[in-house]
């Protein structure tokens, strides 16, 4: 069953703090830095929020964001978990938030010392018996304990079913970095790389090397969600919610689905397109930009079948046109993406997407942007929104 | 050590920031062929722009090269050091450390700068200045000051070629707790999977040499890894069948990094399609990773992998 959310909750505001690799400073401060930036863009005030989304992952209470930020109380917090799947959930949660009437003025925010604090790639390791644990315990004996190392698993299998090559990794990773040379809030601002560097890189996990990887960093995102009628009312254009929706799929995995009858899928992703689809209305002719979570190479090119840009295996082929940069198909990741601007959990994504239907983002494509799709993290329950012009 | 000690012993040491170690002396002997021989083999570096005389003569060069981080090799003292070293700012102020408990010692950073090449024939000058000292830290390994060395590389003309920064802590030593002393010693293992309800029989069999596979009590069908319900149909009755451990790979990948200790690398790891029908995740072992393939045939055996874990080990069939 899908719902019908479509424009019932506009993004008004957004705001990420400073990228790096040691923030100097906690995982509340940088929370409260882009909440606030968000309200500034916004022309809203602390005291105007009253509801507020974010990551099971994220270690802020939304009490203590709350206080610090020196909001009011609060009508409505949830989470959602999965790592970056929880991207667009965060956008989810706030949606329905503010279309039911449970809350008027809803925060979505992700912070952390992502470098200087605790590293993803650091992995996994079992320490305490829970239920994640005894999971990660399947892998962690024979050495598959990291981010990198699930999804080269997925990768060699997906590029033996299909042919696809490593020239379209190179186009993903090269493409979000030409953007980023643009964008001076981009852990690569200014340097470029081309295929011999990218060759030359070391390897992380066959056949992931180090340029098909994200970026570990420490930075916050947020955006500010609220309704049509006082949306309209703010300083900036707003950007409605076409649909967003949530998804995982029979035997699923935190990152390691590999018992399916074909593992090298994301069928979660092909759920959450339909029912987005379906809510909106719209289909991927009418998407003109998109934030594709990229925390590696591959996924953006997964993604891009789920959501029907092309067919099965046909996604190196449609990067290899071009498809990507400012001025293809679709230009995607302009700000750089989580492989070349930073790693915020895919809530730097929604910014860019904002700012994209606004037409304010750094590599604004030339053509109009209407619609922009927004994703979350593949390999585990995941999500993904359609944001538009509100009327 | 009082406010009063620290700041006059702060005076003391603090007065060396800036002195000379020592001034611009030429090396003993010039940049020679054998010591770059030497040197390229324990380096396991090829490049013939060092050694290969013949290349190098028809290259853009004209001639050979010491390779750059052979930089401070040329004006090391040599066998005389055994003997006792002769005093120096220095020394002396290293004898100033220990004086005053800060014993240990700790070389944390070498960093160097390259501006020319040098050739056999080229004689290398070395002069060296005490450059930074920080002020009084809390390391791990008890409290100390970081000192640097400044090494100025000149050739025969007084034209620079380079320059070293050598960082070293000098500390007080603290008592290690004789746990974490052992820590140190052990041989580190895998990560091993913690054990629960739902998990531990399916380890527990494998402490003993075997694989089981879940099987409904009710409809049979089988289930990896474990859980409670059959999600066929519902059941929570379950027994378990013994896995042959014959295989088929259904994808790999070679983790290159990080390195995690505890792992023995090259390490190749599997989704492997299990004879049954079942698939497990294990590692590829007893052949090179150039040869897994998607589809490779494979047999596992339970080994004891190390100290703490006993886990199923493929290998071509
Ligand atoms: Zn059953």
């Amino acid at each position: 069953m899908v719902a019908n959310i479509k424009d019932k909750a506009v993004i008004v505001g957004v705001g990420n703090t400073k990228f790096s690799k040691d923030s100097g400073v906690s995982e509340l401060s940088l929370a409260v830095q882009a909440i606030k930036t968000a309200l500034d863009d916004a022309g809203l005030q602390p005291s105007d929020v009253d509801g507020m989304a974010t990551f099971t992952m994220d270690s802020n209470d939304e009490i203590e964001v709350a206080r610090a930020l020196g909001c009011g109380g609060l009508n409505f917090w949830g989470r959602s978990h999965y790592g970056g799947g929880a991207a667009t959930g965060t956008l989810h949660q706030a949606t329905m938030a503010i279309a039911t009437g449970m809350a008027e003025v809803v925060v979505c925010f992700r912070a952390l010392n992502g470098r200087s604090g605790h590293r993803f790639s650091s992995g996994v390791s079992g320490e305490i018996t829970t239920a994640d644990a005894i999971h990660w315990g399947w892998y962690m004996p024979y050495g598959l304990l990291t981010p990198a190392s699930w999804v080269a698993m997925f990768t060699q299998r997906w590029m033996h079913n299909t042919g696809v090559t490593k020239d379209a990794l190179f186009e993903v990773a090269h493409s979000t970095r030409e953007y980023a040379v643009n964008n001076p809030n981009a852990f690569f601002h200014g340097r470029s790389f081309d295929r011999a560097e990218y060759d030359a890189a070391r390897m992380i996990a066959d056949p992931l090397a180090l340029f098909d990887c994200c970026q570990e960093s420490d930075g916050a995102s947020a955006i500010i969600l609220t309704t049509p009628e006082r949306a309209r009312d703010l300083r900036q254009p707003g950007v409605t919610v076409c649909g967003v929706a949530q998804a995982s799929a029979p035997d699923q995995e935190q990152m390691t689905s590999f018992y399916r009858d074909e593992f090298a899928a994301i069928p979660e992703m092909e759920i959450a397109a339909k029912n987005v689809y379906q809510m909106s209305g719209l289909t991927p002719d009418d998407i003109d930009a998109a934030v594709i979570y990229d925390a590696f190479s591959p996924i953006v090119l997964w993604q891009l079948e789920a959501w029907n840009f092309c067919g099965f295996g046909e996604s190196g082929d449609f990067v290899l046109d071009g498809a990507l940069r400012a001025d293809g198909r679709l230009p995607t990741n302009t700000h750089g993406g989580q492989l070349s601007e930073a790693y915020i959990h895919g809530v730097n994504g929604l910014v860019e997407a904002t700012r994209l239907v606004r037409g304010q983002s750094l590599n604004q494509p030339s053509k109009n942007v209407d619609h922009a799709l927004v994703t979350s993290g593949v390999g585990i329950p995941t999500g993904g929104a359609i944001l538009g012009k509100l009327d | 050590m009082t406010p009063e000690e620290q700041n006059a012993f702060e005076e003391k040491i603090y007065a060396y920031s800036g002195a000379q170690v020592c001034a611009r002396t030429p090396a003993a002997d010039a940049v020679n062929p054998a010591m770059i021989r030497h040197w390229t083999e324990v380096m396991g570096d090829n490049n013939p722009a060092y050694t290969n005389e013949e290349w190098s003569a028809s290259s853009a060069r004209g001639k050979t090269i010491a390779p750059a981080a052979m930089l401070y090799v040329w004006n090391q003292e040599g066998y005389t050091v055994t003997t006792g070293r002769a005093s120096d700012p220095q020394t002396d102020m290293v004898e100033l450390f220990n004086e005053y408990g800060f014993t240990g010692v700790l070389g944390t950073n070498v960093t160097q700068e390259y501006f020319r090449e040098v050739s056999p024939g080229d004689t290398v000058h070395v002069e060296m200045v005490i450059d930074n000292l920080s002020e009084r830290k809390s390391t791990a390994r008890g409290p100390g000051y970081f000192f640097e060395t400044l090494a100025t590389f000149t050739d025969q003309n007084n034209e620079k070629i380079g320059t070293q920064r050598f960082r070293v802590l000098k500390f007080i030593p603290q008592e290690q707790p004789a746990a974490a002393a052992e820590e140190k010693l052990a041989v580190p293992s895998r990560i091993a999977s913690p054990r629960g309800h739902d998990n531990g029989w399916w380890w527990d069999a494998c402490d003993n040499g075997q694989v089981l596979i879940q099987r409904c009590k009710n409809c049979q069908t089988l289930r990896h890894p474990p859980r409670p319900m059959c999600g066929e149909c519902q059941s929570m009755e379950w027994d378990s069948i013994e896995s042959s451990l014959d295989g088929e790979v259904l994808s790999y990948t070679e983790l290159h990094h990080p390195k995690i200790p505890g792992y023995q690398y090259p390490l190749i790891c599997a989704v492997i399609k299990l004879r049954e029908g079942t698939n497990i995740v294990s590692n590829v072992v007893g052949c090179e990773p150039s040869d897994v393939y998607i589809g490779m045939r494979l047999k596992g055996k339970v080994e004891q992998v190390d100290e703490k874990n006993t886990l199923p080990q493929f290998y071509p069939a």
